[in-house]
């Protein structure tokens, strides 16, 4: 017969982590439309305009050298700004914020699973994207630790952005809003068309955008061959620190 | 220290906005024990819970809880409570057991999950995600969620709502197996039968206080002895009827259509209320004797019915 004699306490801090973000990976990995969203659109992109003379591309190379760093940058914000954005809005109306938050687990370590759930998720679109580019001929060039610099500011900026939205308004807008955003910023970020292709008037303001910074950058890494590119990072970083800096100042937890 | 409460709550306050949900609110729940607070949806009562449960900061008065700040003190609070939401608080993506095993991993003595599994009913929901589950499935997952982690003391926010009638026999025992073992469960509910089923004090709640409290026996012996009570068509005159009761009894009609005399009840009184009815022309419906339950105290003390 069970016992429910009380031994009460939290599990180790570590386990809870692990737990959490292994818990997070699954329910991002069985989601149908995250998975639409993180592997297939950025992978058909990149397939899709390597093969058919659609966009004009621009630089050094093959057009799969000027593609694959603006769909790593596209995948970073599937994952770092869509994906998270809906789900942790759904997961805040359904009450699972406030349900985990009535656990043991401590606020810092769900945000820290969700970012751990975010960077697996975004290694193995880097490893799928990177595989399929490469079978397309891309060849890379640059510093590598550039690139994960990029990354890791470029997840940092879309996190800080995606949790704003989803910690302030209703679910239901903030999946309108994560894929009209999404769609823009694949269209005016750099991402498949270049920004020379818009007009003089508008570049400047597109080339602020965290997405065009992250492309841009990535671009001038591995397709140019260049070595740390310090203004696109400077972006990215204004980026983080606004977004995540509102995301905690006005993130509501149910 | 031992025999501190387990909740302590004096002169609780919070508003939203201009309207006062819990207004001046006093409750003592001891340790070890089942307390039920009752009262219609409205009353004030799961903003009360998710204060003790440290969701909400009271506007004026204090709550201890295990001695603790449920705000200030959280972080010790939380690994010793259950907490049992009104609905939700689950991946819509999740399996019952998936999310179940997951919150005993959170915390660091949980029960084995297989047998509460069995023990709830939710072995055949098996790899069924949690926005498929029926409303009973997930009240049970959600009940499960709340003890998995070895509490002292347990918040059950209307644990039975929707639930078909074995399912809520099944959560009175799990109810009544966890006092028998030490924990203190906190049960909000506006069903007389679970208040009277289950709990040693009950709490009537109505505006935002605590407008009765005690055991179940406590509250029902006050006032008549006995009641009798049947149903009619609405507004019958009962001046006619109280001439002819014995002395110290009383008739009234605290529901249109809901008629009620208060006397100690013998087969002579039986014969006055039915020969009055006789010359009033009126059938009695559903004519029933018995003693005052939790639904009178109610209707005394507010002059409604819980119902909601």
């Amino acid at each position: 017969m069970t016992t429910y004699e009380p031994r009460p306490g939290g599990a180790p801090v570590g386990r809870m982590l692990l737990a959490q973000t292994a818990l997070e990976t699954r329910m991002l990995l069985r989601n149908g439309e995250q998975l639409l969203l993180t592997v297939i659109i950025p992978t058909v992109l990149l397939v899709l305009f390597s093969a058919v003379d659609v966009v004009a591309v621009e630089g050094p190379g093959e057009r799969v050298d000027f593609l694959a760093p603006g769909l790593l940058a596209l995948a970073v914000l599937s994952t770092a700004f869509t994906g998270q954005a809906i789900a942790t809005g759904f997961e805040r109306r359904y009450g699972v914020l406030k349900r985990l938050g009535s656990t043991p687990l401590p606020r810092w370590a769900l945000l820290t699973a969700k970012t751990g759930c975010v960077l697996v998720t975004e290694v193995l679109q880097v490893l799928l994207l990177s595989a399929v580019a490469l079978a397309l001929g891309w060849s890379p060039h640059g510093n590598p630790l550039g690139v994960l610099a990029l990354l890791a500011l470029g997840t940092a900026a879309f996190s800080g952005l995606g949790l704003l939205m989803a910690g302030t308004l209703r679910a239901e807008a903030t999946l309108a809003a994560a894929n009209l955003v999404f769609v823009l910023l694949l269209l005016a970020g750099g991402v498949v068309v270049p920004l020379s292709k818009f007009p003089s008037a508008v570049r400047p303001v597109l080339e602020l955008l965290p997405i065009s910074a992250l492309s841009d950058g990535l671009r001038s890494v591995l397709q140019y061959g260049g070595s740390v590119p310090w203004a696109d990072l400077g972006i990215l970083s204004v980026w983080a620190v606004l977004g995540l800096g509102a995301a905690g100042r006005f993130f509501r937890w149910e | 220290m031992r025999y501190e409460p387990a909740v302590e709550v004096a002169g609780l306050v919070k508003r939203y906005g201009d309207k006062t949900a819990v207004n001046g609110l006093d409750l003592a729940i001891p340790r070890g024990t089942v307390t039920a607070v009752l009262g219609p949806n409205g009353a004030g009562k799961t903003t009360t819970v998710e204060i003790c449960e440290g969701y909400r900061r009271p506007d004026a008065g204090t709550v201890r809880v295990l001695g603790l700040d449920p705000v200030a003190d959280a972080a010790r609070l939380r690994p010793r409570i259950g907490v049992m939401l009104q609905s939700g608080g689950v991946y819509a993506g999740a399996r019952a057991v998936e999310m179940l095993k997951h919150t005993a991993k959170l915390y660091a003595d949980p029960l084995p999950v297989a047998p509460l599994v069995e023990r709830l009913g939710l072995g055949s929901c098996g790899r069924t995600a949690y926005r498929r589950l029926s409303g009973g499935q997930q009240q049970r997952l959600a009940l499960a969620m709340a003890v998995v982690g070895r509490p002292e003391l347990v918040f059950l926010d209307e644990p039975t709502a929707g639930l078909d009638p074995q399912a809520r026999r099944a959560t009175w025992e799990l109810v009544r197996e966890l006092r028998r073992d030490g924990v203190t469960v906190v049960v909000t509910t506006h069903h007389m039968d679970e208040a009277e089923q289950l709990a040693d004090a009950v709490a009537i709640v109505d505006h935002g206080r605590v407008i009765a409290a005690g055991s179940p026996e406590e509250l029902c012996r006050g006032g008549a002895e006995s009641t009798l009570r049947f149903d009619g068509p609405p507004g019958l005159d009962l001046s006619g009827l109280r001439k002819v009761l014995p002395d110290g009894a009383d008739a009234s009609e605290p529901v249109p259509g809901s008629y009620r005399v208060q006397a100690p009840v013998d087969p002579r009184l039986l014969a006055t209320v039915t020969a009055w009815c006789a010359e009033a022309g009126v059938m009695p419906e559903r004519l029933a004797v018995g003693r005052r339950s939790l639904e009178d105290v109610f209707l005394e003390l507010t002059g409604r019915e819980l119902r909601s």
